[in-house]
């Protein structure tokens, strides 16, 4: 140890994602000195995101220039316990951030809150549909939130992220255009919804000609200028369809760095440090209070931080390494399902139907916005009923048309060879004539999908990589090939050339290869019982107190929206009771 | 982002690519020489042997062959596009978590090898070359294309035995790299004048499409640019 000590500060924030910039600037607004530790490089939309050099589908999407430097930190994956896990080498089936922004600067847009279902699922099913209907093995369970207590922090988010969109109810009135299903809203979005490229136009007849019930999906891209609520100005989006993988050129896209840092930095009790990987939280002799943290900067020197109060704001499996790594907590452990950190590890379920037009049907799929497109609920939540079906969860559908590059995007009919002249033909012939569209579904937690410390590998500083343990469920699998037989209808119903189906069949594994989606969660669950939850509904750990632990990491399993809109919500929610109860009385903000 | 097409059924993927054969054969035929190519520019590769960039260039231009769609992988400079990728951090994996132990596992548990891309093609074609040898009496680069179409099958779904090095490993590296050449900016080295983005009716970075949102039905009328300002 270099023996380099700084000044203690009030709050150390670990990450500069979404969370950690929510965080940082109400707890600098409460008047608390703030630092922020952020791993990796200091980025803003001038120069890093500047046109034309940010529209290079090889240098982000394919390279994967603002994703997380895997040669230095990655996890290793097995599909149950027992097995050998070995280390996700390359990107695919998830692309976490890196430096600041975090993987809120590469997403892409959609902004959701969360169905007031999902937030209490298990009581739910147990309710409509008795106890027995969730089969064994399966752990969900409730968040120990209502979606009352969180609705203003959602339509602050919303505030803040300048998302466009069209409500269904505002305060219990019907205004029309939006989801009928949505939850409760106190206020309209902050900006109408984005126009719909033409794919998108396709899918809403489509799926209204069927009888169900088509609305715009909530987008943090703006449909037009945007002054938010800290004064960080937006620009309406143009489409350029370099959304997911890229910063945003246009000040469209919402990230942390336009609608949050701009406002942060002008604090002078704020501080970012980039390049300042944080190694483990540092508890007293107790174990029961953070002193503060220790990181590695720049220059390769290991830095003690002291702070009264310690923010885990990383990505979804670091929080939950970072707990791991630092005894806060008791570790899952899968042979007796005792302990709580590493638990109830989950991820989104994506199904994706492709529909290949004729040459006079222009989809143009090159034009498109992150988040916008248009959605159907009727297959989401228990917006249908699941007791013939016999199985939990559903998923929104959706034309998500964010942009198709032709490295990664250009899709062709089933039986195309892959080379050659018949590739080539097929190539121009459905490039610019195909629409997608996916079934973006809940993944349940289960007894042995969970997360520890793998025993063999390790990263570049020398502690033990986050071991996944993870598999597809038949719940899951049949969940999604039902929801992907409606969607499979609706574009039919086009009269397309043809259809291309990706869904999984009964007994496939999780397949690290390809992309499916970013949204990993749980791991550090919130919860109303210390026994089966890390940290409780203000996301406060239960063992450390002055530990707040913020992100998907706190979902009790996966749900059928994104999640991003959820945890702005939950961390607006936290850092309000941070500020109105925890500086007021230091402590357990719940009683264990 | 969608997923991509996880449940690729091979088989159905053979008879498909035997059926196409002879479509692609009589395009060759009819096309003749590529008469409107531009001229063979003189790049001189840094990292391939001269054997090795001879490999090359046959192999990528049957994986996109000219015709009358489109530019052949060589004419759009997807050789000179992957040697100049060669020189960059993802050639000697390190954008890779490259740590052992290597265990073989389950394909769906992705790249479990600790061959870097410049060791796939410098291990690779020699050990593609040997076999071919081994096979037909010949180098690769002095078949006709269906004979060379026949053995990249064979190195594509593994049964070509080479020595060293998975088959399906270097064909697959070759395949990626030959589609990003093809597709990605000009300022990489590949896709020279736009031709494969110009082939499918992708713009590259125009990048702003306010007006052309809701122009429903319409085609795109504009052709491409690339980032150093070029148009087509």
């Amino acid at each position: 140890m270099a023996g380099v000590t700084p000044k203690p500060v009030d709050a150390v924030i670990v990450g500069c994602g979404w969370a950690g910039s929510i965080l940082a600037i109400e707890l600098a607004e409460a008047g608390l000195k703030v630092l922020v530790l952020e791993r990796g490089e200091n980025r803003d939309t001038f120069p890093d995101f500047a046109y034309p050099k940010v529209i290079d589908e090889l240098t982000y999407a394919v390279r994967g220039k603002l994703f997380q430097n895997l040669s230095r930190e990655t996890v290793t994956i097995r599909h149950a316990p027992g097995d050998q896990a070995v280390p996700y080498r390359q990107f695919g089936a998830f692309n976490p951030g890196d430096g600041v922004g975090g993987a809120g600067a590469h997403w892409s847009g959609v902004h959701f809150r969360i169905t007031p279902d999902e937030l209490r699922l298990r009581s739910h099913y147990e309710e409509r549909y008795g106890k027995a209907f969730i089969p064994d093995g399966m752990t969900i369970q409730d968040h120990g939130v209502t979606y009352d207590e969180l609705e203003p922090f959602f339509d602050k988010a919303e505030k803040v992220f300048g998302t466009s969109g069209q409500a269904f109810r505002v305060n219990g009135t019907v205004v029309g255009g939006g989801n009928p299903f949505e939850g409760p809203r106190s206020a309209e979005f902050p900006l109408p919804p984005l126009k719909n490229v033409y794919s998108a136009e396709l899918f809403a007849r489509a799926a209204r000609g069927l009888g169900y019930h088509p609305y715009p999906l909530p987008a943090a891209n703006a449909s037009g200028p945007y002054t938010n609520p800290y004064g960080a100005q937006m620009g309406p989006c143009n489409f350029c369809g370099f959304c997911g993988g890229f910063g945003c050129y246009m000040y469209s896209k919402a990230s942390p760095n336009v609608n949050i840092l701009p406002a942060l930095r002008q604090k002078p009790n704020f501080e970012l440090r980039a390049n300042a990987h944080v190694l483990r939280v540092n508890l007293d002799s107790t174990g029961r209070s953070a002193r503060g943290v220790t990181y590695v900067d720049a220059q390769g020197r290991e830095i003690e931080q002291a702070a009264d109060l310690v923010i885990l704001s990383a990505f979804q499996f670091h929080n939950v390494r970072l707990m791991l790594l630092s005894g806060i907590g008791k570790p899952y452990d899968v042979a007796t399902s005792q302990g709580t950190v590493g638990r109830n590890f989950a991820y989104q379920n994506m199904g994706t139907v492709k529909a290949f037009f004729g040459p006079d049907v222009h989809t143009n799929p090159f034009i498109g916005t992150g988040g916008g497109g248009q959605a159907i609920d009727d297959f989401n939540a228990d917006n249908f009923d699941h007791g013939p079906l016999g199985f939990v969860g559903g998923s929104p559908c959706w034309v998500n048309q964010s942009g198709v590059k032709p490295i990664g995007g250009l899709a062709l009919p089933d039986g195309t060879p892959h080379w050659g002249a018949a590739w080539k033909k097929a190539a121009k012939d459905y490039y610019a004539h195909t629409l997608s569209a996916d079934a973006h579904g809940t993944n349940m937690a289960y007894r042995d999908c969970y997360l520890d410390l793998d025993p063999t590998y390790r990263d570049a500083h020398g502690q033990p990589l986050l071991r996944m343990t993870f598999d597809w469920k038949d719940n899951d699998i049949r969940m999604s090939r039902h929801v992907v037989g409606k969607l499979t209808e609706i574009l039919k119903s086009m009269n397309p050339k043809a259809v291309a189906v990706s869904v999984k069949k009964p007994g496939d594994h999780f397949d690290t290869r390809s992309y499916q989606t970013t949204h990993l969660v749980g791991g550090a669950i919130m919860g109303s019982d210390p026994k089966t939850s890390a940290v409780n509904k203000y996301l406060q750990s239960w063992d450390v107190p002055n530990v707040f632990v913020i992100g998907s990491s706190a979902f009790p399993q996966g749900t059928g929206y994104n999640p991003t809109g959820m945890v702005a919500g939950l961390a607006y929610f936290s850092a309000h009771a941070i500020r109105t109860q925890y500086l007021k009385h230091p402590g357990a903000l719940v009683p264990a | 982002m969608s997923s991509s097409d996880s449940s690729f059924d091979r088989r159905k993927f053979l008879r498909g690519s035997l059926g196409a054969l002879p479509v692609a054969l009589g395009v060759d035929l009819a096309a003749g020489p590529p008469a409107a190519a531009a001229p063979v520019h003189d790049y001189q590769p840094k990292f391939f042997t001269a054997d090795e960039w001879q490999f090359l260039r046959a192999a990528v231009d049957r994986l996109i062959p000219p015709d009358a769609e489109g530019p052949g992988a060589v004419e759009a400079g997807v050789p000179e596009f992957i040697d100049r990728q060669m020189d960059t951090p993802y050639a000697e994996g390190a954008l890779w978590y490259m740590q052992g132990p290597f265990y073989e596992v389950r394909p769906e548990l992705g790249y479990q090898m600790k061959f870097t891309p410049r060791q796939i093609y410098r291990i690779g074609i020699a050990a593609a070359d040997r076999w071919v040898r081994a096979m037909v009496g010949k180098r690769f680069t002095a078949l006709d294309g269906m004979t060379q179409d026949g053995l990249l099958a064979q190195l594509e779904d593994g049964r070509a035995e080479l020595r060293d090095i998975s088959s399906t490993l270097l064909f697959g590296m070759l395949l990626q790299n030959t589609r990003e050449g093809y597709f990605s900016d000009p300022i990489h080295g590949g896709n020279k004048h736009m031709g494969g983005w110009k082939m499918i009716g992708f713009p590259g970075a125009r990048a702003d499409f306010m007006d052309w949102v809701d122009q429903y039905g319409k085609a795109y009328p504009i052709g491409p640019v690339g980032i150093a300002g070029r148009r087509a």
